[in-house]
């Protein structure tokens, strides 16, 4: 037997390379086609994405903005107990003056204010006086800058700044789990500033609430809409998808004029004499409030893919089941439950994902015991302004999303999703 | 070589060009504020005589001011501010001017002198409490009360808060801790002038929020300064704090049971700051309108709308009367000297410094 020669291609080329390129010419169509979409949403979800998690450890600006004080301090031992030596407070002088005229000397000062309340008015007023001063002429710093300030004189300060100086962060992380840097390492906050620990706990544990509750009143009403005549079940969709068109707001605010103790709900049961005129029930501005409001806008996440499943699911085994002896239950438990199943999966994990980022509902109708995370981040996007620390909680919830996520799929599998 | 002229050559005919367009104004302003009544006034009192001594120029209004220094700070890391005019309370000036977001002012040149000569500077006096900064109004947050709701005598000290047995109900407190800690130490027997250096310490902290935990189970936190005057509405609570024209409009516009309780009332500021690093043709423009819009008269007219004080000396002879009710506002504005008997001046500079430290066990205490 010969050797084989390679298999060649109508214009003389060896097959497998044909093939190859064709095969090669066809995926970059594909990538083609794909690619504004991709493009799409590398540009406005990814590398956002991407920038709001780096900004949870970046931390240059210290470095940045004081790059002499970062070098002169780095030999300085904080345990010592005593105030760093004149070089570092010349280094701090030359940098400030230049931070001043750059008007970059508050933004580190806001920066460093996080970690310790009042850096922020120490740098502001000492940029003042830095403008004018000649850093080289002007010294020795130290006894000046502790009369400008006696904050200068404050070991905890330098500590702050020599903490802070690398160009990277653990701290807003750490922040984010309750805890601090300490002088001997990561440690808990006092106990009279933990507050992350229970929102994330108190997030996690209403929204398994929000998509029980949500479970329990939607099954009945999908299964209504997957076993009544078409005219009918229309009917109810309408009923089910109205809700969903209008306004959240409007929504939450209609729970408010509802529950509310001069509210539509406690006026009539005072009027059928169930409760006292001085003991009207609270409703709302807490947790019972937020899970009965996030149910019902959620309702239709957990409706929809139940009903698409179960609409899948013939009548006819039903009535096998029904033919060969079991009992209503039974047929309904052993045989009808088990399909639908998927649209569960499905319409909790809506749900759930759902629920545990919202903030507006919970802001307008939780009150103190009622707020999530999210309210929280949103407090520190736009009114603190802490963005990296808003970004470790964003971080650590999507990280929890997922772990939930790929739990999800180790107990139930994800194939046992069904969207319709 | 001949290439690197020419292109020399054209960069400074360009840079010339731009340079003879800057002397003109930017025909477009977009100016930021609070919307409601309070942004309605603004428009009838500075922008409606503005436009009407400049012909061609268009505002538009953006009603962003409460998410105004996040926002501002996105659109510059963005390199795309487009707003013009962003009208802020005093502390976010500040903050604003601290992240270099905001543009430093010099009263004496940029804003209008009073009618008789006196500098903006010497006008606006102690309010100009940022480089940044130009003043409009005084408001106060204070308290209003159901008076068919107190029984026979009506609150009239701010301690009638923390009070549950004369004043059984609930109340509607601001959902953060400025105001709050400071009534609450006032009302633990703190002397008004050592509010802060107690605040400043741990147990001061403790102390203010063991007061505050008297009254935690009656108090419906509000966050919208809407919310109060609604509560009150619906009997919901039997007193709130909020704005003094949120208050205002309930008892004089809606005729709502409401009484003031001006005793303790907070003193704020707010006013305009110009973002940093504007286009030359948009900042002629806009300086232009921030000098016509914060002289005397401007701000005098302003209280016809809305009750609150306006920030220069020399405007407060010119209040007048409210323009649709025909009321006299000056005994409505909080720094009418009827009401201005006892207040808590608000320390914005201690604020700065100790607000996310005060609100991280505020909140901690909050969610216990």
């Amino acid at each position: 037997m010969s050797k084989a020669e390679p298999m060649l291609a109508a214009d003389g080329t060896p097959l497998k390379k044909s093939l190859a390129r064709a095969l090669r010419r066809q995926k970059m169509r594909a990538l083609m086609l794909i690619a504004p979409l991709l493009l799409f949403i590398l540009l406005t979800f990814i590398l956002p994405v991407a920038d709001m998690l780096y900004r949870s450890v970046e931390n240059g600006i210290v470095s940045e903005t004081l790059p002499r004080t970062v070098v002169a301090l780095a030999d300085w031992d904080a345990d010592g107990g005593e105030l760093p030596d004149e070089a570092v407070y010349a280094a701090m002088a030359a940098d400030l003056h230049d931070a001043a005229n750059a008007k970059t000397h508050t933004k580190v000062g806001v920066r460093l204010n996080y970690e310790q309340p009042g850096i922020s008015s120490l740098f502001r007023k000492a940029g003042r006086k830095a403008k004018k001063w000649d850093p080289v002429a002007d010294g020795p710093w130290k006894d000046q800058m502790i009369d400008l300030h006696k904050g200068w004189g404050d070991p905890a300060i330098w500590r702050t700044i020599q903490t802070y100086s690398p160009p990277v962060t653990q701290g807003y992380y750490l922040n984010a789990v309750d805890m601090r840097v300490g002088p001997d390492g990561a440690e808990m906050r006092p106990e009279n500033e933990q507050i992350y620990g229970i929102l994330f706990g108190r997030t996690m544990k209403m929204s398994l609430m929000i998509t029980l509750s949500c479970i329990m009143l939607g099954y009945p009403v999908a299964w209504l809409l997957a076993n009544l005549p078409a005219r009918k079940a229309n009917m109810l969709m309408i009923l089910v998808l109205l809700p969903f068109w209008t306004s959240l707001l409007v929504r939450t605010s209609a729970w408010k004029i509802m529950l509310q103790q001069q509210g539509v709900i406690n006026d009539v049961l005072v009027w059928i004499g169930l409760v006292a005129d001085e003991n009207r029930l609270v409703m709302i501005n807490n947790q019972f409030g937020t899970v009965v409001a996030m149910t019902h806008i959620l309702l239709p996440f957990m409706i929809l893919p139940m009903y698409s499943v179960m609409q899948t699911i013939p009548p006819s085994y039903l009535r096998a089941a029904k033919s060969l002896g079991a009992t209503n239950w039974t047929a309904f438990w052993r045989v009808y439950f088990p399909q639908s199943v998927p649209g569960i999966g499905a319409g909790s994990i809506l749900v759930f994902i759902l629920a545990i980022g919202y903030y507006i509902t919970p802001a307008l109708v939780g009150g103190t015991t009622g707020t999530f995370i999210s309210n929280r981040i949103a407090f520190h996007i736009s009114t603190s302004l802490n963005w990296g620390l808003a970004a470790a909680l964003g971080a650590i919830l999507l990280a929890v999303v997922l772990i939930l996520y790929w739990a999800y799929d180790k107990i139930v599998g994800i194939d046992n999703v069904k969207l319709g | 070589m001949k290439l690197t002229k020419t292109l020399m050559a054209t960069t400074a005919l360009t840079v010339a060009a731009s340079a003879a367009v800057a002397e003109d104004m930017a025909m477009e302003m977009t100016l930021v504020s609070w919307g409601g009544s309070y942004q309605a006034s603004q428009h009838k009192a500075y922008v409606e005589p503005y436009l009407a001594a400049n012909p061609g120029v268009t505002v538009t209004w953006d009603e962003s001011s409460a998410e105004a220094v996040a926002k501002l700070r996105a659109m510059d890391e963005a390199g795309n501010v487009t707003w013009d005019l962003v009208d802020v309370v005093a502390s976010d000036s500040m903050r604003l001017c601290d992240e270099g977001l905001a543009m430093e002012l010099d009263a004496d040149t940029d804003l209008a002198d009073a009618p008789d000569g006196t500098k903006a500077s010497e006008d606006f006096g102690d309010l100009l409490v940022s480089e940044c900064f130009a003043p409009q109004i005084v408001y106060s947050t204070t308290f209003g009360y159901r008076t068919d709701l107190v029984g026979d005598t009506a609150p009239t000290d701010i301690c009638a808060i923390f009070d549950l047995d004369a004043y059984p109900g609930k109340r509607a407190l601001q959902k953060r801790p400025i105001d709050n800690m400071e009534w609450a130490l006032y009302c633990d027997g703190v002397e008004k002038s050592a509010i802060y250096d107690t605040l400043g310490t741990a147990e001061g902290v403790d102390k203010a929020l063991a007061k505050l935990d008297t009254i935690k189970d009656q108090v419906v936190w509000w966050t919208a300064g809407a919310e109060t005057p609604q509560l009150l509405a619906d009997g919901e609570v039997v007193m709130g704090s909020t704005f003094n024209g949120r208050l205002f409009s309930a008892i004089a516009e809606q005729n709502q049971p409401i009484g003031m309780l001006w005793d303790m009332q907070s003193f704020d500021l707010d006013g305009w700051v110009v973002p940093a690093n504007l286009p030359a043709d948009r900042k002629a423009r806009v300086m232009d309108f921030l000098k016509f819009a914060t002289d005397t008269q401007r701000l005098a007219d302003q209280a016809k709308y809305i009750s609150y004080g306006p920030a220069r000396k020399s405007s407060a002879p010119l209040v007048g009367q409210h323009a649709e009710l025909g009321i006299d506002m000056a005994p409505h504005m909080p720094t009418d000297p009827a009401n201005a008997g006892n207040v808590h001046i608000y320390d914005y500079e201690w604020w700065a410094d100790n607000r996310d430290d005060l609100d991280a066990k505020f909140q901690s205490w909050l969610a216990k």
